[in-house]
């Protein structure tokens, strides 16, 4: 299975990169190599296993429900370009209609 | 032309845990900005989530009490998205494999029919932040506190056939969250939102129309108006020739009106998979029976008993069971009353209902107790008061004036059922109206009413109706 420069040019969109034509051509062989590695262990029998989730076999560990966190805005906001009244201030994001 | 419509709801319940559904800050409502916003719910780095033993069980209670089956294992995955208000780029959801599954519920129809609403799933899932759009110099603000609170979804299948349908299912799911005490069920704060999935068909038709997706509902009355507004807006199209497209709207309460939000071309692209960093959730059988052996009685089941053993009307059961405070209220009534349930969901549901909701107060913080209203009613029903005298005491009680026994001495208003008293009531008033006497003689049969406005005023309202009626009758005739 091949990739078209318009596969990759859609899914660098989703995960908001900015490619030059160069890179979208990089990416385009480089992800329909991988695919093509998908397309080989498809060919595997893979009848009456079942699927797995993660490569642990064991699950989930959980917690009390107990509050446990202090109050660290101050640190966190220190990291954070720009704040106000307690905000994280980013840039304006339009609801289109 | 005949449509049929079709509503399929999306609800998100915040669940009432006290600590995030994958880490340890605080999930109080009204907190300061970014307080109650720790490193793993601002995701950074090399953080690690932990999953919360409580929203699991909570998930448990949900499915047991819509009948479904709870997955032995369940998947968490990711739903990848780009919004500042969700800071890792991604929501832990459950996508493949949710926790709960098929299930149902019964809602009440308006002729006293039930009718079964399929319940597709309930997964668990983490809630985004708030994005504030006041203006900060041309910025947005972004509130993390929100971010990690635990959601249940739960989606419905498109059974609901009309804006009133899917108001009754939402009212019944919402109850049903109540008594599980998963949710506060605050419509207002967020903690209930629902989308509705809505498309038309011509009668008859077997195969769905193209549904249209509305969101920003955040009241019961607003989902009928939404959904009423969407389907007049859907027929109106197609019937001029055009069609439906598949879209996100926005409701606009002010305007009532929907509108396109986005187009769902990129946003409907959420490239799944499990999250690499949560195992999958294991749920056994005992941890189940566990749950189940805590249940309360639902709500469900509380109308069907109030319709069998009160012989209550299945919409007054439904009324009194929408709450469990209400239902826990009217038992305590009927009890007092020594067994008058008839009466006692009328004062609960007319008087007190009225009074409670003019003075904006809450069934549990009631000025007038339920053993008071049970006294009250139990000295109407062994006719020592009237109806109509009873409600002067309920307002004595309502200002706290003491209790019903008290009231009615102190104030002298045991009803009269001594017949010479009455007799001679009646008489004195024969004497006094004459002309009135002969008109009704006469035929004028409306003047019976005076005659009883007469009476009341002068015993007032002290006379048992029935005997008055009885001698009045009597010595008209």
């Amino acid at each position: 299975m091949s990739l078209t420069t318009a596969d990759t040019k859609k899914i660098a969109q989703l995960a908001k990169l900015n490619l030059n034509e160069e890179e979208v051509a990089l990416y385009t062989t480089q992800l329909s190599d991988i695919f093509n590695t998908i397309s080989q262990m498809s060919a595997v029998n893979t009848q009456g296993i079942e699927p797995i989730a993660h490569s642990i076999e064991l699950g989930q560990r959980v917690r009390p429900d107990q509050v446990t966190e202090i109050n660290q805005r101050d640190t966190f906001q220190r990291l954070a370009p720009d704040v106000e009244a307690g905000l994280y201030l980013v840039p304006k994001v339009i609801e289109t209609e | 032309m005949e449509w049929e419509i079709v509503i399929g709801l999306e609800v998100h319940a915040q669940l009432v845990t006290k600590s995030k559904i994958f880490s340890g800050a605080s999930t109080a409502f009204g907190a300061d900005p970014n307080t109650q916003a720790c490193a793993i719910d601002l995701g950074f780095p090399g953080i690690l989530p932990v999953l919360n033993k409580e929203a699991t069980t909570m998930a448990i209670k949900l499915g047991l009490g819509i009948h479904a089956e709870i997955a032995a294992r369940s998947v968490f995955a990711r739903k990848n998205y780009f919004y500042p208000d969700l800071p890792k780029g991604y929501q832990i959801s459950q996508f493949e494999l949710p926790i709960v599954g098929k299930g149902y519920l019964d809602i009440l129809m308006e002729d006293g029919t039930t009718k079964r609403i399929g319940i597709t799933r309930a997964h668990l899932e983490e809630d985004a932040g708030k994005s504030l759009h006041e203006d900060f110099n041309g910025k947005t603000g972004i509130d993390l506190n929100r971010a990690g609170i635990p959601l249940l979804e739960i989606v419905s299948e498109p059974d609901m056939r009309s804006a009133k349908e899917a108001i009754a299912y939402l009212k019944a799911l919402h109850a049903l969250v109540r008594y599980l005490d998963i949710c506060d069920g605050n419509m207002q704060e967020g903690s209930f939102r629902c989308d509705a999935n809505v498309s038309i068909r011509k009668k008859g038709e077997t195969r769905y129309g193209t549904r249209t997706e509305l969101k920003n509902i955040n009241s019961f009355r607003f989902v009928e108006r939404a959904i009423n507004y969407e389907v007049e807006r859907q027929i109106a199209l197609i019937e001029n020739g055009g069609k439906v497209i598949q879209e996100t709207r926005l409701y606009d309460p002010n305007k009532n009106e929907t509108r396109p939000m986005r187009g769902k071309e990129e946003a409907n692209d959420y490239r799944y998979f499990p999250d690499p960093d949560l195992l999958p959730l294991v749920i056994t059988e005992e941890q189940i029976a566990a749950v189940r052996s805590q249940l309360p009685e639902l709500p469900q089941q509380k109308r069907q008993r109030f319709i069998d053993a009160y012989g209550l009307s299945p919409y007054d059961a439904n009324v009194l069971v929408s709450n469990r405070a209400t239902a826990t209220y009217f038992e305590t009534v009927v009890t007092t009353s020594n067994n008058q349930p008839k009466l006692s969901a009328n004062w609960v549901m007319g008087e007190l209902s009225a009074a409670l909701n003019k003075a904006n107060i809450e069934i549990t913080d009631s000025p007038v107790t339920a053993e008071q209203l049970g006294q009250l009613i139990l000295r109407i029903s062994d006719n020592t008061i009237s109806g109509k005298i009873a409600k002067s005491i309920f307002e004595a009680l309502w200002n706290k004036e003491g209790d019903v026994d008290h009231i009615i001495e102190k104030r002298g208003l045991k009803q009269v059922t001594d017949t010479g008293a009455i007799e001679s009531l009646v008489d004195s008033l024969i004497a006094k109206y004459p002309d009135k006497v002969a008109e009704y003689r006469a035929g004028k049969e409306k003047l019976f009413g005076f005659f009883v406005g007469q009476a009341m005023k002068e015993s007032g309202g002290k006379i048992n109706p029935q005997q008055l009626n009885e001698w009045l009758k009597k010595k008209l005739a």
